[in-house]
């Protein structure tokens, strides 16, 4: 790996994405307006206290997931991949830059939905709100090197967008947000302790009701980054130099 | 036998796609500081050669060198210029941000990218969106893109398809420029008359090499008087032989 070509590479891929206003505000408006829905939906009762932080964490999984996998998608179709792959860059360049650019603009998503949550719609967060921005990023680059691999097994980008309700909804309904998850069925509960959004929802929801998290948060952490090192390294697998 | 004077050197060289025999045993040669015509109808093999070329087709047997180590050497990458047949750029950037990308995955200077954008004829558009080119444009902005690197082969897949003819003659003066630095260029085309630019040609069809000769003797040898009739009385030729 060479980090001047992943930071060319996280620089090309924020170039375009801050030529397309559009995505920009979808990206920055979307999560604050379905917080301020759900605030003004449960307003008077403890149950936005309870998701609304969790939400923190689905938003930025969801929305890098999607726009990975269709951008990398059309780096496939284009050509301008192969055309990659056939410069000194590494395959991890290419994976690395992808995951740096939207880890970046993960932290930017992050920073305004917190912010909206806690002053705004008023989220009760009794940990560091810093730690929210954390576990976001965390959560979006685990969504971005989803994505990536998803992307390898998308023909089309209506295939593309169809594997994220495939990939997320699953993961959503067992990650404790419907049901809290010791009440699942014990093999949905066995399914929900290995998949990564359930992490991802179990350390935001430590950060807003705990002072001192990280007893939770931390091994939260470890689990969602062995899922990013082994989505990237899957993914890694579709990016091929050679091709029929 | 190394020869420093070859740039690309292929023995037998067959390729099996989809259950298609898509070339077969090709055996050529392509000197340093020239320019090859790779000519040849649609379908006949020529983007598959390309790609062998350039080290990202599958399914390749025999021997095929490309300056001097086998094809699909990683120490290659920064050697080989590729232009694939569709220009292969981001629509959302500008011309500059797509020729200076490309620049720095093959560790050019930074100024090189006005230059080749100029080499091309483009530096009045630098800061235009590659969405809002023409095509022609386009493929020019992916052209800039491989001239960046200053690689010592390069390998352009129709590079001239729909040019209108004034920057077709200039493109093939850029191409002989080039050649005149001590750089080689392998130039597929499907329009023959395109066969009188270039140094030495290589004419495809059917997966199979029909001629590897110069534009004056296959004029010569045929006694065809354009690059068309010529070809044809080498197809003609070959199926009349036993």
């Amino acid at each position: 790996m060479n980090p001047r070509l992943v930071a060319a590479t996280a620089a090309r891929v924020l170039r375009q994405l801050r030529a397309d206003h559009r995505t920009v505000a979808l990206l920055v408006v979307v999560p604050c307006v379905l917080i301020g829905l759900l605030s003004w939906v449960y307003n008077g009762t403890p149950v936005f206290d309870r998701i609304g932080a969790a939400l923190l964490g689905v938003f930025p999984f969801t929305v890098m997931f999607v726009v990975t996998s269709v951008a990398t998608l059309r780096e496939r179709a284009s050509g301008t991949l192969e055309r990659l792959l056939t410069t000194p860059m590494a395959k991890a360049d290419f994976m690395f830059g992808y995951a740096l650019a939207f880890g970046l603009a993960a932290v930017v998503q992050a920073l305004i939905a917190t912010g909206f949550a806690v002053y705004v719609a008023g989220l009760d967060v009794r940990g560091p709100l810093w730690a929210l921005v954390v576990v976001a990023v965390a959560d979006a680059v685990l969504g971005s090197a989803l994505g990536l691999l998803a992307s390898g097994f998308a023909n089309s980008e209506f295939q593309a967008v169809q594997f994220m309700p495939a990939v997320v909804l699953p993961q959503f309904l067992l990650c404790g947000l419907i049901l809290p998850r010791d009440q699942l069925p014990s093999v949905l509960q066995g399914v929900s302790d290995v998949l990564p959004l359930s992490f991802a929802v179990d350390a935001m929801q430590a950060v807003a009701a705990r002072t001192d998290p990280w007893g939770d948060v931390g091994p939260d952490m470890g689990v969602i980054a062995v899922w990013i090192v082994g989505a990237l390294l899957l993914g890694s697998l579709t990016l091929r130099r050679r091709t029929e | 036998m190394m020869n420093n004077d070859i740039a690309i050197t292929a023995r037998g060289l067959d390729v099996h796609r989809g259950g298609a025999h898509v070339l077969r045993g090709i055996t050529l040669d392509v000197p340093r500081g020239s320019v090859v015509g790779l000519l040849g109808p649609s379908g006949s093999g020529k983007s598959t050669l390309i790609r062998a070329v350039v080290g990202v087709q599958r399914n390749v047997t025999g021997d095929l060198t490309v300056l001097g180590v086998p094809a699909g050497t990683p120490a290659l990458r920064r050697r080989v210029g590729y232009v694939t047949q569709a220009p292969s750029v981001y629509d959302d950037l500008s011309v500059h941000a797509n020729v200076a990308y490309f620049g720095r995955m093959v560790g050019a200077p930074a100024a090189r990218a006005a230059e080749s954008i100029a080499e091309v004829g483009l530096a009045d558009k630098a800061r235009a969106r590659v969405a809002d080119l023409s095509g022609g444009q386009r493929s020019r902005v992916s052209l800039a893109s491989a001239l960046v690197g200053e690689p010592e082969l390069l390998v352009l897949d129709e590079p001239t398809v729909g040019l209108d003819p004034v920057l077709r003659r200039d493109l093939w003066a850029m191409f002989h420029r080039i050649a005149a630095r001590g750089r080689t260029l392998l130039v597929s085309s499907h329009v023959m008359d395109e066969a009188t630019r270039c140094d030495r040609l290589l004419l495809l069809r059917d997966g199979r090499l029909v001629a590897d000769t110069t534009p004056a003797d296959l004029m010569r040898d045929t006694g065809a008087t354009d690059a068309e009739a010529a070809f044809l009385a080498l197809i003609d030729r070959a199926e009349v032989a036993p």
